[in-house]
């Protein structure tokens, strides 16, 4: 077994070596002494893309592959949410808040041999505006101007102060582009990073190969292989195998005892960004009620539920706030578990025996927590009734656009999108003056505006019990023992290969 | 003769034609609207609206079935709403890979059946004949893709003689080709097997109270002989039929088992054509399988004939 696998790998690897110094041939400074020399690796994931242009396909898959792997940003953001420095070497920010200025590393070089100056970094923020197409594409609305004063200084002037804008620029929307590379996006993506887009197998793999003039320090592997799984079972099968060298995120918590058990593997938890939200529709008579959305809060045994649904792996947060943001404190106190307090408050306020609707979008933790969340909730006197909805296609129109149900389950997975959450046009239809003064206090003022700001907006939310946070995805890794380098938390949009390393 | 060929390809037609009006229909009434899946969240009505149109859905459904059916007639497939890649040769891509899945767990089915539903028809009264009479009642109810979990559980966790999952084309690496394919292979290969061998038998046991077998066994032959020289081409026109409608079951199977065994073939295209509402792949994909179905049941219908000589002349 061992040695078919590890042939397997050698061949492709030296396969991949042979069309490198191909390439390279000639140009001299390739000398192929990176790290780790010609080793490869091979990472096991859940979501294959539909296509490789992030700027008109949306989800997760596309910047996970390719952002900070094969695209790099103006600013980037490390595992302790911090923003670092990128492809911006440093940056000010005028008195007023509303000028940001970039100073550019010099030597960066896109794949297609093209040199990175700042007409390249105007040219991507504004062809967000212009070309892409997703939703994303509305944070650069506050940009009123970017303009390149050399090729190696921007100035990015808006039209108020944010905060969020440069918070952003850490995210796909931040990604440079070259100008004369944005024509075959979908399939032939052209970017500064560590890593160049070698192959894709649709439906199985995709290859990342070794950047040979990255401007930065190389990375370890020569080639990283991203390989798709749809079933958990086949992607846990294929670690247990020696087909992949490393399980990216896990989806099935209970079965890590698999690996916990065995010392050829490491098993690595951390936190994401990933709220699991039971969302209320706040339009609804019965929830517009306080009372009775601070009772549903107060009729869930938090631990119970993750203990039950989500194998204990997880951490439980009591607001929209993941850990790793600036403004995180612990609201889990907020609304304690409290059968009685419950049951109590319902009959106060006449919803004792209502009838909520929780539709459930048709994702493993929504099924399995939903049956919690149910039995829960009935037995502080209400009544709910499950529907399950085909994800994505019949949750996204029925519950997130027409709004039309009581109560949800879903994983809002976006970074610091408490506000995009949480207001009168998304589907929890949560109408709130207070909390969008609170949010854009923050967003305008300095640093420590923001934090307080941000902790006083997060507060109002658990006490107001816009939803319920059930409890806060964990980022679950396992690898061969060997590997290192591998981030304990999954914060970012992107799936770090720069530091992997093999001991 | 002719009469038959041209009654049958008038079937074909409209079979065909019936099939593509329902799986356009089925596209139309299925909930999620691709524009605002392609899109995801947050994304406002107008840019919704702006790609529906883009994507040719605001148009009347007739137009847009005429649009497809004339497209698919010219051989022009598409291209995908999600992916912006042309659909045809996404799915000769895919189709090859079932293709392989499919043939191969057809040959394993065949060379499992015909040996052991024949000797379960002449020794039916006999242990050896009942002993596998109640294995290939094992094999009837065991789903493809329970089968293939199992496969992969003993030779692949346990064991590790063979890869879990994955695949790699013939050309690339043959060795490697042969390893990946033989469990999925064998997991619909095995059930399919069993069905096949139920037909096999029933077919023999009719032929072995046929006179003509009864005549030969008469002239002294013995049973097997006897069977192989007078029997079994009877036999086979039941089971070539039988074959013909088993391609469907051995399609589907094909599916599940490309999910189990992360195989990049049409089953996955579908799948993830169907989740992503990429409606004109699923369309397409579905209408190729039913082509595939459909023209195979009328290549065994002609074969039927040449089979079987009493079905050649003329009503």
């Amino acid at each position: 077994m061992k040695s078919y696998s590890s042939r397997a790998i050698a061949l492709v690897g030296a396969a991949a070596l042979l069309a490198l110094t191909a390439c390279s041939a000639g140009s001299g400074t390739s000398s192929g002494s990176s790290p780790g020399g010609d080793q490869s690796l091979v990472v096991g994931l859940v979501a294959e893309p539909a296509s490789l242009d992030f700027t008109t396909t949306d989800g997760a898959a596309i910047p996970q592959a390719l952002l900070g792997n094969v695209y790099n940003g103006l600013v980037k953001q490390d595992e302790s949410g911090k923003i670092v420095p990128d492809l911006a070497k440093s940056w000010t920010v005028s008195p007023d808040r509303r000028t940001y200025t970039f100073e550019l590393v010099d030597n960066a070089k896109f794949t297609n041999g093209a040199a990175f100056t700042a007409a390249d970094a105007v040219f991507s923020i504004n062809r967000v505006k212009t070309a892409w197409t997703t939703s994303l594409k509305s944070v650069m609305d506050v940009v009123s101007e970017a303009k390149a004063v050399s090729p190696t200084q921007l100035q990015v002037t808006l039209t108020k102060p944010s905060n969020g804008w440069l918070f952003r620029m850490t995210t796909r929307v931040g990604a440079m582009f070259s100008q004369t590379g944005v024509g075959k996006l979908a399939t032939d993506p052209v970017g500064t990073g560590p890593y160049k887009f070698g192959t894709w197998k649709r439906g199985d793999s995709i290859v990342l190969q070794r950047n040979d003039a990255y401007w930065g320090t190389k990375p370890f592997f020569n080639q990283v292989t991203l390989k798709y799984f749809k079933d958990p079972t086949a992607l846990n099968n294929a670690l247990l195998t020696g087909t992949i060298n490393v399980i990216g995120t896990v989806q099935a918590p209970e079965a890590l005892t698999q690996f916990t058990s065995n010392e050829k593997y490491q098993v690595i938890e951390g936190t994401t960004n990933g709220e699991v939200v039971l969302s209320f529709n706040n339009s609804r008579p019965v929830l517009k009620d306080l009372r009775v959305r601070q009772a549903i809060r107060q009729a869930i045994d938090h631990q119970a539920l993750l203990d039950t649904c989500f194998a204990g792996r997880g951490k439980l947060i009591g607001s929209m706030v993941p850990p790793t943001d600036p403004w995180s404190e612990d609201l889990t106190g907020v609304a304690p578990f409290d059968k009685a307090k419950a049951t109590a408050a319902l009959q106060a306020a006449g919803a004792a025996g209502a009838t909520l609707r929780l539709r459930l979008p048709t994702l493993p933790y929504a099924t399995s927590c939903g049956q919690v969340v149910k039995s829960q909730l009935e037995q502080v006197g209400l009544k709910v009734t499950i529907d399950q909805l085909e994800f994505p296609a019949a949750w996204l129109t029925t519950v997130f656009k027409n709004a039309d149900y009581d109560l949800s389950i879903v994983a809002h997975v976006e970074p610091r999108d408490l506000g995009a959450v949480f207001n009168a046009k998304y589907y929890t239809r949560y109408d709130d003056p207070t909390l969008a003064g609170l949010l854009a206090a923050a967003d305008s003022g300095d640093e420590a505006a923001q934090v307080d700001n941000m902790k006083k907006a997060a507060r109002r939310l658990s006490e107001q019990a816009a939803a319920d946070w059930l409890f806060l995805l964990p980022n679950l890794v396992v690898a061969d023992k060997n590997l290192t380098g591998l981030p304990a938390n999954a914060i970012t949009e992107s799936f770090d290969l720069t530091r992997l390393a093999r001991s | 003769m002719v009469l038959r060929l041209v009654e049958r390809t008038a079937v074909l037609l409209v079979s065909l034609a019936v099939a593509s009006v329902l799986v356009f229909g089925f596209m139309v009434v299925l909930p999620g609207d691709p524009a605002r899946v392609a899109l995801g969240v947050n994304a406002s009505d107008e840019a919704v609206a702006q790609l529906r149109q883009q994507f040719g859905l605001d148009r009347p459904l007739a137009t847009q079935y005429a649009d497809w059916v004339g497209g698919l007639l010219r051989g022009d497939f598409g291209t995908s709403y999600v992916s912006k890649v042309a659909i045809g040769p996404q799915i000769a891509d895919r189709f090859q890979v079932t293709l392989w899945l499919v043939v191969v767990a057809m040959v394993i089915a065949l060379v499992l059946a015909a040996p052991a539903g024949t000797v379960m028809a002449a020794q039916h009264r006999r242990l050896s004949g009942l002993a596998l009479s109640a294995l290939s009642q094992v094999g009837v109810a065991i789903p493809a893709f329970l089968a293939g979990i199992l496969l992969i559980m003993l030779f692949a966790v346990k064991l590790g003689w063979l890869p879990a999952n994955g695949w790699t084309p013939p050309a690339s690496d043959p060795g490697m080709f042969l390893k990946q394919l033989i469990l999925p292979a064998l997991s619909l290969g095995l059930v399919q097997g069993a069905v096949l061998t139920r037909y096999v038998r029933s077919a023999v046991l009719d032929v072995l109270r046929e006179d003509y077998l009864r005549t030969a066994r008469a002239k002294g032959l013995r049973p097997f002989p006897a069977l192989w020289r007078h029997g079994l081409r009877n036999a086979a026109v039941p089971v070539v039929t039988v074959l013909g409608l088993q391609l469907a079951t051995l399609l589907i199977g094909a599916v599940v088992v490309e999910r189990v065994f992360v195989i990049p073939g049409v089953g996955s295209l579908l799948l993830d054509g169907v989740s992503n509402r990429d409606l004109l792949l699923v369309q397409d994909v579905v209408m190729v399988l039913v082509v595939a179905v459909l023209v195979v049941n009328f290549l065994v219908d002609l074969l039927y004939v040449a089979l079987d000589p009493r079905l050649r002349v003329e009503r």
